[in-house]
């Protein structure tokens, strides 16, 4: 789960992370109240989306007085904001974080992972701030460190003080920057982070250090035990067909093809897709409707997949292995007739008595194109779909 | 021979009176699986499905003398189960439980390898389908007759993809020594290395087949590990290649963030090192029949 810059902000600084002055604003009059009581000449008026790289998309702007602050933020507000990283859709501004401006000296880069590698938390740092990660990896990677943190007793502060003198942060400053990683590796340890990413990390013009910017996220399978954290979840941010259908208990991405994928397991659902892609159509999403594959999960999936207009014909893969095909035959059937299905269905049936499961979706007497093999089933969900569309992929 | 499990394991089930825990429990009595009890703590003393409940994993490999467990333990207390199972003394752990949090499996980890080699457990998942050695033993909840008795190893991440590649090799009449699932999970029990090491020492495994998907770094090290030390021909397939950037695919771990993480890239990883790739998913019997004929 992703959270705000305003919110991982606020966190941090309950673990000692030292963070410039801010509030957060839903209107411009509030942007500009806010810019009076946080006081100063100069502020940064930053659009809260859950994404990187909103500086470069326009999302951060830097302001003088009240009117450029108002200007500012009705701009922003309710603005479909595209970058690097959101996807061509992008991502709609209802929050805005209204920041008294940093004068800056020096930008640092520090990042906390889960090591997959190592299966260990690592910390990565660079003294190249302000750029994205994999940018630095590609024309600074002699810049980068990288320290492992032993599980069993925690990050300790001679790693810290060894991140700080790779760095080349100056002494004086030593206890402060010892003090702001630690902390950094407290929270997210303790709340289950993903990742926690502060870039850039700044020495301001008053000679203190500063997290300019601040990214979190948090290990879903463990939000049953961070109560705090799960309800910072904005769903505004979130995919609304994937959040239902996450609502749901299914797993479903979208993507931007014409066939939409019913399957059970992620790995088949994957090699679903790019079978689909491989006979020459185009994926509409990835869904995973889970291992048991039941006849309400089906009928759920139905109707999910239904309601993205871009899908032209639906193609269904179930590897039935505890369930049994029959069953799963049944949920389709009973899916299938509920609804007015005006687009090609394809199913193809494995695993468990698949032979009653294909009699009973022969015995329905719906217009369901049965296939045996996996690479039939995608032959003929594209075959269906062209002549369904004159289309010619 | 087969890896891992055999007619001689004996197993213990952690969450035996839970109700998924009951019914594959069942199953795999059914298959032929030395199930010798289970363990639900604050019902021992008391017997399911006919056979003896224990309130700890010590007191159930006492009692028993189980060599393996099989956990079907809730995510939240999971990995403490797992961890158990370790200190008990178990050989091996299938662990099929799905959303133990991450920084609890890193916390496994670390604590699995406290122990000297000769007493250290091996794991496979979380978040599998388990392992099976066909006509022997079943350790997981997969559909069973799909496997049979045969030459080929297998070790996939996915479920239902690696049902999908046994049902295309038993179409052509082609069986497993032992298959394998290490699970979705961005941090597991372990690895293809560990499990191609394995199959490599097996006189009865002529082939290993190798499922793969996006995310991590398992798959190109398993290649590399292919490339510098088997001599058993192994055959990859990676799914994803249509799965976008930093987009997370069902698996926790199914999510391409680093360089080197996309099907595409551990695809030409995997061929650089001479592992045979299976072209689409539609053809994993066909591509290990041909290298099977090969040999």
């Amino acid at each position: 789960m992703d959270i705000h810059e305003y919110q991982a902000k606020e966190i941090l600084s309950d673990f000692g992370v030292p963070v410039p002055p801010g509030g957060l604003a839903y209107s411009p009059e509030q942007a500009v109240y806010r810019a009076h009581e946080i006081g100063g000449s100069q502020w940064v008026v930053k659009a809260q989306i859950h994404s990187g790289a909103r500086g470069k998309a326009g999302g951060i702007k830097v302001c003088g007085n009240d009117s450029e602050i108002w200007n500012a933020a009705d701009e922003l507000l309710g603005k479909r904001l595209v970058t690097s990283q959101t996807g061509p859709r992008g991502k709609v501004i209802h929050r805005l974080y209204v920041e008294q401006a940093t004068d800056i000296v020096k930008e640092y880069y520090i990042g906390f992972v889960l090591d997959r590698v190592l299966e260990q938390v690592s910390v990565v740092a660079s003294s190249e701030g302000g750029m994205e990660i994999e940018e630095i990896a590609v024309k600074k990677p002699e810049s980068i460190i990288r320290v492992a943190v032993e599980p069993a007793v925690g990050m300790q502060p001679f790693q810290a003080r060894e991140i700080v003198f790779k760095l080349g942060i100056d002494a004086s400053l030593l206890s402060q920057a010892v003090n702001l990683i630690l902390g950094c590796y407290r929270a997210f340890r303790d709340l289950d982070g993903t990742m926690v990413e502060i870039n850039p990390l700044v020495v301001a013009g008053d000679g203190h250090l500063l997290a300019l910017d601040a990214k979190m996220g948090f290990d879903d399978n463990a939000l049953f035990r961070r109560q705090s954290i799960s309800e910072l979840r904005d769903k505004s941010q979130e995919d609304p067909l994937e959040m239902k259908a996450e609502d749901r208990g299914l797993s479903y991405v979208g993507l931007d093809g014409n066939i939409g994928c019913i399957i059970n397991g992620a790995g088949l659902a994957m090699a679903t897709m790019d079978i689909v892609e491989h006979a020459g159509g185009a994926p509409a999403n990835f869904l995973d409707i889970g291992g048991g594959a039941s006849p309400e999960r089906v009928s759920k999936a139905f109707s999910l997949v239904l309601s993205d207009e871009k899908v032209e014909t639906i193609f269904v893969n179930i590897f039935a292995g505890i369930n049994r095909c029959d069953w799963v035959a049944e949920g389709i059937v009973q899916a299938v007739s509920k609804i007015d299905l005006k687009i090609p269905l394809v199913v193809r049936l494995a695993g468990t008595n698949v032979e009653q499961g294909r009699q009973i979706l022969k015995d329905s007497k719906l217009p369901i194109i049965t296939a045996e093999t996996l690479k039939d089933g995608a032959e003929k969900a594209v075959a269906a779909w062209k002549k369904h569309t004159g289309k010619e992929g | 021979m087969a890896i891992l499990i055999d007619e001689n394991t004996t197993v213990i089930v952690q969450g035996f009176t839970g109700h998924t825990g009951t019914f594959h429990s069942k199953e795999m009595i059914e298959y032929g699986t030395r199930i010798v009890g289970g363990v639900t703590p604050g019902k021992g003393g008391t017997t399911h499905l006919d056979l003896p409940v224990f309130n700890t994993m010590k007191d159930a490999v006492r009692e028993t003398g189980a060599n393996s467990s099989i956990v079907f333990v809730p995510p939240p207390f999971a990995a403490d189960s797992i961890m158990e199972a370790a200190d008990a003394g178990i050989k091996y752990c299938v662990a099929i439980t799905d959303g133990i949090p991450a920084h609890d499996m890193i916390r496994v980890k670390r604590y699995m390898r406290r122990y000297r080699e000769d007493r250290k457990m091996v794991l496979t998942g979380p978040n599998c389908a388990g392992t099976i050695s066909p006509g022997k033993s079943m350790m997981g909840i997969m559909p069973s007759h799909i496997y049979m008795p045969g030459p080929v190893g297998i070790i996939g991440r996915s479920g239902t993809l690696g049902y999908e590649a046994a049902s295309q090799m038993q179409a052509m009449g082609i069986g497993v020594t032992t298959s394998i699932g290490i699970g979705g999970d961005p941090i597991n029990g372990s690895s293809f290395r560990d499990h191609l090491a394995r199959f490599e020492e097996d006189p009865e495994t002529k082939a290993v087949v190798m499922i793969g998907e996006i995310g991590g770094p398992q798959e190109a090290d398993g290649a590399l590990f292919f490339k510098e030390n088997m001599k058993t021909p192994v055959i990859g397939y990676i799914a994803g290649l249509t799965a976008p950037k930093g987009r997370r695919m069902g698996h926790a771990g199914a999510i391409i963030s680093a360089f080197g993480e996309s099907a595409a890239e551990k695809l030409e990883i995997l061929q650089e090192c001479g592992v045979t790739i299976v072209p689409s998913p539609s053809e994993f019997g066909e591509t290990v029949k041909g290298v099977l004929d090969k040999l």
